[in-house]
């Protein structure tokens, strides 16, 4: 493949990725207001379109035309790019998720993820360390208590759940031997790593709840006690970034737990790309479930549950995993 | 070792705990809606509900009001207001009549004051304006035909008193009495 073909099929994929991502992450906020609806026995937004389904352009088009207040007091630049950073790392993640098996087209080989990393794992996991700044910065730049509050709970939150969640990766790093999600997903063309690890997925899906700041983790954002938590003082397309970012850390968690877990695009019958899209909706699904069946914890019970509990058992379990590949 | 078995049992205790609210939510999922959408599906509201307030007439058509200001004293946000006057045949009626339905807080204090029964308050809630002066409202938009959800009271008829040979409503202009046990409405 020549220099250019290459650049070209690159910025081809990195938009249909793009597009794709943002049109989820637009879909699932409707996804998530129809689904509670239901699950409180209503029917959820319908009047936006047939069934609501016009509801996320009504939304888009609200958010874009409110007034974007900056509050007086407010540490400017950091209140500007923290929203841009939070939606930045999660889109910025989907770099190294593969969507399927190398496509050959003509003759050339295309592989169907942006970048294959030797090492994607763990830019997955820089980036949803970097992510938590997004939070903590503008939450501090807000100046406002609320929005301080919500930000130190992000941070103490992300010490907390940052460690169970890597940890509870280890093992399936090692049943696969590499850090490239291709490789991962290539090792479990037999069966997918929930079979032989299910608590390792019990430990990476509650520190992915609480990674994705959501009930019942979603004290930065209480919004019985903290107004909005860190975003309190946003509007407009700032606070639209969050959400962004928000909702595509959901379709991330999901393709992670697909990759890490699910066997990635592997099943039967079903085209790879198919399969790969309905395990991704798999963790949305339950997330937005859990929202609508559990209470919020408080974060000391989350820290807790994470450092007395869930870090031990990762630890246990990397030590099983290891006794066993070794005997 | 039976500590182990007690933080066993609290385990499972836990985990059913969360299950069964899991499940219980998933229920709901495929339960009937209880949502009735509203400008679809208009709800037969009471006769007797709180809303739009009008003024009603006598089963011969004249006007029921007495301007007799109790229902302006009623009122516990001042949003009725009038002007009596004496008509050429002696009675006293409202010049004008006015309720600035923008104040109003339906609560229906204005029907229970009025002795004529010529203030009502109808289940019409859906009056919304795009301007706050459309809510005051005039007499001519107030009255109403009929009675309203009395159709037969008059204020000016009366039984009388079994006086002499004749008895109760037997004089002419007189009715005979109401029962006044059967009298709900």
């Amino acid at each position: 493949m020549s220099m250019t073909m290459g650049i070209v099929v690159l910025f081809v994929k990195m938009l249909a990725v793009l597009a794709v991502l943002l049109g989820m992450a637009a879909y699932m906020v409707l996804l998530e207001r129809k689904l509670l609806g239901w699950f409180q026995l209503r029917p959820g937004p319908n009047r936006v379109g047939p069934f609501g389904l016009l509801q996320p352009i009504a939304d888009g088009l609200k958010m874009l035309l409110k007034e974007d207040i900056i509050p007086r007091d407010a540490e400017r630049l950091l209140f500007l790019i923290a929203p841009a950073l939070l939606a930045l790392t999660t889109l910025l993640a989907f770099a190294v998720v593969p969507f399927g098996p190398d496509l050959v087209i003509g003759g050339q080989v295309i592989p169907q993820v942006i970048s294959d990393l030797n090492v994607g794992l763990l830019m997955i996991m820089a980036l949803s360390s970097i992510g938590v700044y997004g939070v903590a910065l503008g939450g501090w730049a807000s100046n406002s208590k609320f929005s301080l509050l919500g930000a130190i709970r992000g941070a103490a939150m992300m010490i907390s759940y940052e460690l169970p969640l890597s940890l509870a990766l280890v093992p399936v790093v090692m049943l696969s031997g590499s850090f490239s999600l291709t490789d991962i997903v290539n090792a479990q063309q037999g069966y997918p790593f929930i079979l032989v690890q299910p608590l390792a997925f019990a430990l990476f899906f509650v520190s992915a709840m609480a990674e994705s700041k959501r009930v019942p983790f979603d004290m930065p954002e209480a919004e019985n006690e903290l107004m909005a938590g860190f975003h309190t003082e946003y509007s407009g397309m700032r606070f639209a970034l969050f959400f962004v970012g928000e909702y595509v850390n959901m379709v991330l968690l999901g393709a992670l737990t697909a990759v890490f877990f699910l066997g990635g695009w592997h099943g039967p019958f079903l085209p790879p790309i198919v399969w790969f899209l309905i395990k991704i909706m798999i963790t949305p699904f339950f997330l937005i479930w859990t929202r609508a069946s559990l209470p919020r914890l408080r974060y000391d019970q989350l820290m807790h549950l994470c450092w007395k509990v869930l870090t031990p058992l990762a630890l246990l379990n990397i030590i099983v995993t290891g006794a066993f590949m070794a005997g | 070792m039976s500590d182990i078995i007690a933080a066993a049992r609290g385990f499972f205790r836990g985990a059913k705990g969360i299950a069964d609210a899991y499940l219980m939510v998933l229920r709901h999922l495929f339960r009937k809606q209880l949502t009735e959408p509203y400008p679809e599906f208009k709800r037969e509201l009471p006769e007797r509900t709180r809303a739009r307030i009008v003024l009603t007439r006598t089963p011969d058509g004249d006007e029921r009001c007495v301007a007799c200001y109790l229902c302006s004293g009623a009122c516990p946000v001042n949003c009725i207001s009038m002007q009596s006057e004496e008509r050429e045949d002696g009675r006293r009626h409202a010049a004008w009549f006015r309720i600035n339905f923008a104040r109003c807080i339906y609560c229906g204090l204005c029907e229970e004051a009025c002795p004529t029964l010529a203030i009502q308050l109808t289940p019409d809630f859906a009056f919304a304006k795009d301007d706050i002066m459309k809510f005051v409202y005039e007499k001519e938009d107030l009255l109403i035909e009929g009675g309203g959800k009395h159709p037969d009271y008059d204020f000016y008829k009366h039984c009388g008193v079994a006086f002499g040979k004749a008895g109760k409503g037997e004089r002419p202009g007189e009715r005979p009495p109401v029962d006044v046990k059967n009298n709900l409405p």
